[in-house]
């Protein structure tokens, strides 16, 4: 047992750590660190003790072998013979996706529900509290798997969309709404920053990349291996629609020998994202200057025209600049081409954590509100302000502080739920790192370690950016 | 002292965890009841019946695997695992044996540290496909989804074959059979692609099954056979030699109908003898009884009767024997000679 090693003072005796209160919480502390230590000594031998009986190792050299499948939604360039940990890179991205959109659509849908759940309108607020009572009380997985099938099972298959009488496109024939997803169009430039490929002549069709005595591309004993039942009869006159053969991408579809094709990098959107911030802080700087001249004169010059024209003219001029055009989708072999392809997977993990902690946070903005007293209310109104205003530049300003601490642990909420992404085929970090390679590999500790340690570098940066803007809007005591 | 008193029980109890590994079959007979992983699900291979009974290809390995073992092919206790779960549950000692329509691949054997102890199904992968869709070959599937159960060798057979031909097409990962079936069904993929045999078995529950046809390629080898642990040489011939029994006793014409009269005296047939313990110690030098085989065998029939029980001809997956049947009908089953 440690004890303290300080100098003895003048009449120390041992038992004085027990009965003196003076050392006794010193004691209890140095007791509780050592038992502490022990267990998490006593769980990592064990581990090691219990590797060594399987005979396993603990490296992370999987993480650089060839990962040998696909993914179907990738937010970089990836293919099945880049590294596992490529892979877990393209999962990361996938998570870190559904998790941004997941967060904004769930606090622009739960502030609007706490708003509307105090609404005078019993209609209303009766409404509010059926959503959010029914969304709160019934398990995400249900949420999300209920939304996937209805996205799969009553939408049109791309196959309808073909011919006079099928199913027709909205919005001009750009948005595809399939039981595979939703197409929507994709803005493209002609003037690209990653570089943009000029339309060659059509190449010889490549030759199977099988060399000579690989069976890869062949069939192994197809005649001796049982498929129950009839098997496929050759020569079928079954000139169904769907056995065209694609060209693989949609941009090029149509584009003449020579001409330029539109793409869309990186680099483009980062240029356009880039300009929008700087509009909108030209424009709020627009906004302090009218306020400044009308604090000194009482009259506040043309504002708004101004600030919008400080947001469009530089998009508008980066855009023409880039040579943008929308690309829209296009039924080709099977699915449509062209266009962003936003998956049902996406949709319904999407929408269903949004649904699911919009209303959680409906609940806490409720709770916000009425922390409010209503003599706040009272005297906006005696000052001659609005409702909405009341609300907006009164009430929620001063609810905020109440609201943002636990609101911080309803975006984290979202984001480790997002890992219920593979119940709908959704491939996050989960389904990836956490399953296709932790399978293949045969690296379970070594796999869920890592997603551990994501999700808590994860969680900590949330909280942490969450934590500063508390601090920005908490109330600030003189 | 309290805590070393805890400390101590706890290191007992994780030794006891460790050594539980080493010895399976005395775990297994003082459990009374054999732990066996299968799918979640998977007409005609393992699948719980309207009595909630689990039958199947794969189940009546683990019921001979038990009446050999326990002398009751009824001890057993099914755990249903997913693609994703099925190594874990076997590495970490939840199960004692899988027979889940797994692939004996190198890597899982030597790497991910298990013991495949045989083959009870060759198998290869192959597409299935609704008729409407006018497709004839595998190769014309350019720019198609595609269902695949994720966690499975097909995944990756499937990424191999797409660009080995140089042709896109669009993976749509699922967690088990069922919910890809539902996914197929409702047209949210073009074609689901899994084992022939899965393919078979998963047509025969669709409401129209002449709509939908298997394409004639067949990308993969895919030996689907039980397997243990590493590390327990004496279970894995136990387990082994089970089902070697039971492909030997078609292989010898020993079938549920005769054996009683074939295992009440020593026939003819040395092998038959050797095998049904009438002759020779081969029980006791697996550590069990004389009659272990006669046991396995009695429970769901020899090999040829459980497949043509489960998954033959007159079931409604309808698979015939190709390359399962016995060596000596041109087949592939070839059991080593019991003596």
């Amino acid at each position: 047992m440690a004890t303290i090693s300080d100098p003895p003072e003048r009449g120390f005796r041992l038992s004085q750590l027990i009965f003196d209160t003076r050392y006794r919480s010193m004691t209890i502390q140095v007791v509780a660190m050592v038992l502490i230590g022990l267990l998490l000594s006593w769980l990592i031998s064990n581990t090691i003790h219990n590797l060594e009986a399987l005979g396993k190792d603990f490296n992370f050299g999987f993480l650089s072998q060839p990962a040998g499948y696909d993914i179907n939604q990738q937010l970089i360039d990836y293919n099945n013979q880049m590294t596992h940990g490529r892979a877990a890179l393209v999962g990361i991205l996938n998570t870190l996706l559904v998790a941004v959109l997941g967060c904004a659509l769930a606090t622009v849908l739960g502030v609007i529900a706490g708003v509307l759940r105090l609404s005078n309108n019993w209609v209303v607020s009766r409404l509010t509290a059926v959503y959010v009572e029914g969304f709160r009380n019934v398990p995400l997985l249900l949420w999300i798997v209920l939304i996937f099938a209805l996205m799969t099972e009553s939408m049109p298959s791309p196959r309808d969309f073909r011919g006079e009488d099928g199913s027709s496109m909205l919005l001009g024939e750009s948005v595809a709404i399939t039981n595979r997803g939703v197409y929507i169009p994709n803005v493209v430039f002609s003037r690209s920053l990653g570089g943009n490929e000029i339309a060659a002549p059509e190449p010889e069709a490549p030759a199977a990349a099988a060399t000579p005595g690989t069976n890869m591309a062949g069939t192994y004993g197809a005649s001796r291996i049982a498929t129950g039942g009839a098997g496929v009869q050759t020569g079928q006159n079954d000139t169904a629609a769907g056995s065209g053969s694609a060209s693989g991408d949609g941009a090029a579809g149509g584009a003449e020998v020579g001409e330029v094709i539109p793409t869309s990098s990186f680099w483009d959107w980062l240029l356009i994202i880039t300009v929008l911030i700087a509009g909108g802080i030209g424009a709020k700087f627009l906004g302090k200057r009218a306020a400044r001249i009308q604090e000194a004169t009482g009259k506040r010059p043309m504002t708004l025209p101004l600030q919008i024209a400080a947001i469009l003219v530089p998009l508008i001029v980066v855009l023409v600049g880039l040579g943008a055009s929308l690309d829209k989708p296009e039924l080709g072999g099977f699915n449509f081409d062209g266009g962003v392809h936003l998956r049902n997977s996406l949709i319904a993990l999407w929408l269903a954590l949004s649904l699911y902690t919009g209303a959680f946070i409906a609940e806490i903005v409720r709770g916000g509100i009425l922390a409010i007293s209503n003599g706040q209310t009272e005297a906006a109104y005696a000052l001659g302000l609005r409702p909405g205003t009341t609300m907006n530049l009164v009430i929620l300003p001063q609810a905020l502080r109440v609201i943002i601490p636990p609101l911080i642990s309803q975006f984290l909420n979202l984001t480790k739920n997002s890992s219920l992404a593979i119940a709908v085929g959704y491939m996050d970090v989960r389904s990836t790192l956490g399953g296709i390679t932790i399978n293949q590999t045969g690296r379970e500790l070594e796999g869920m370690l890592l997603l551990g340690l994501f999700y808590l570098v994860l969680s900590l940066l949330i909280s942490g950016v969450m934590n500063v803007y508390n601090s920005s809007v908490k109330l600030k005591e003189r | 002292m309290k805590k070393t008193v805890t400390l101590g029980a706890l290191t007992v109890a994780a030794l006891a965890a460790g050594a539980a590994g080493a010895a399976t079959l005395d775990d297994v007979k003082a459990r009374g009841e054999l732990k066996c992983g299968v799918s979640t699900g998977l007409a005609g291979f393992s699948a719980p019946d309207a009595n909630n009974v689990w039958q199947g290809f794969d189940v009546a390995y683990c019921r001979a695997l038990a009446a050999a073992v326990l002398g009751d092919p009824m001890k057993v206790a099914f755990t249903q695992t997913t693609g994703q779960t099925r190594f874990t549950a076997l590495a970490s000692g939840e199960i004692d044996v899988l027979a889940r329509n797994t692939t004996w691949t190198f890597s899982r054997d030597v790497d991910l540290k298990f013991e495949f102890i045989g083959v009870n199904y060759y198998d290869g992968q192959g597409f299935i496909a609704p008729k409407s869709l006018g497709v004839a070959s595998a190769k014309e599937l350019d720019g198609a989804t595609v269902c695949i159960q994720t966690g499975t060798t097909t995944e990756l057979n499937l990424a191999d074959f797409f660009r080995a031909n140089n042709i896109s097409y669009e993976p749509v990962p699922i967690e088990t059979n069922a919910e890809a079936q539902q996914q197929y069904l409702a047209g949210a993929c073009d074609v689901y692609t899994t084992d022939a045999s899965g393919l078979a078995a998963t047509r025969a529950t669709f409401e129209n099954p002449s709509d939908h046809v298997i394409l004639p390629e067949i990308i993969s080898k895919e030996p689907l056979g039980p397997l243990v642990r590493h590390g327990d040489s004496e279970w894995g011939d136990i387990a082994r030699w089970t089902l070697n029994a039971l492909i030997a006793a078609e292989e010898y014409g020993v079938t549920s109908a005769n054996i009683a009269e074939l295992s009440s005296a020593p026939t003819n047939n040395p092998e038959i003898n050797r095998l049904l313990g009438t002759e020779g110690e081969l029980g006791a030098m697996l550590g069990l009884d004389a009659e272990w085989a006669k046991r396995a065998i009695m429970a769901g029939g020899n090999y040829g009767e459980i497949f043509e029980k489960n998954i033959g001809e007159a079931t409604p997956i309808g698979l015939s024997r190709g390359l399962n049947a016995q060596w000596t009908e041109g087949g592939l089953l070839y059991s080593p000679p019991f003596r």
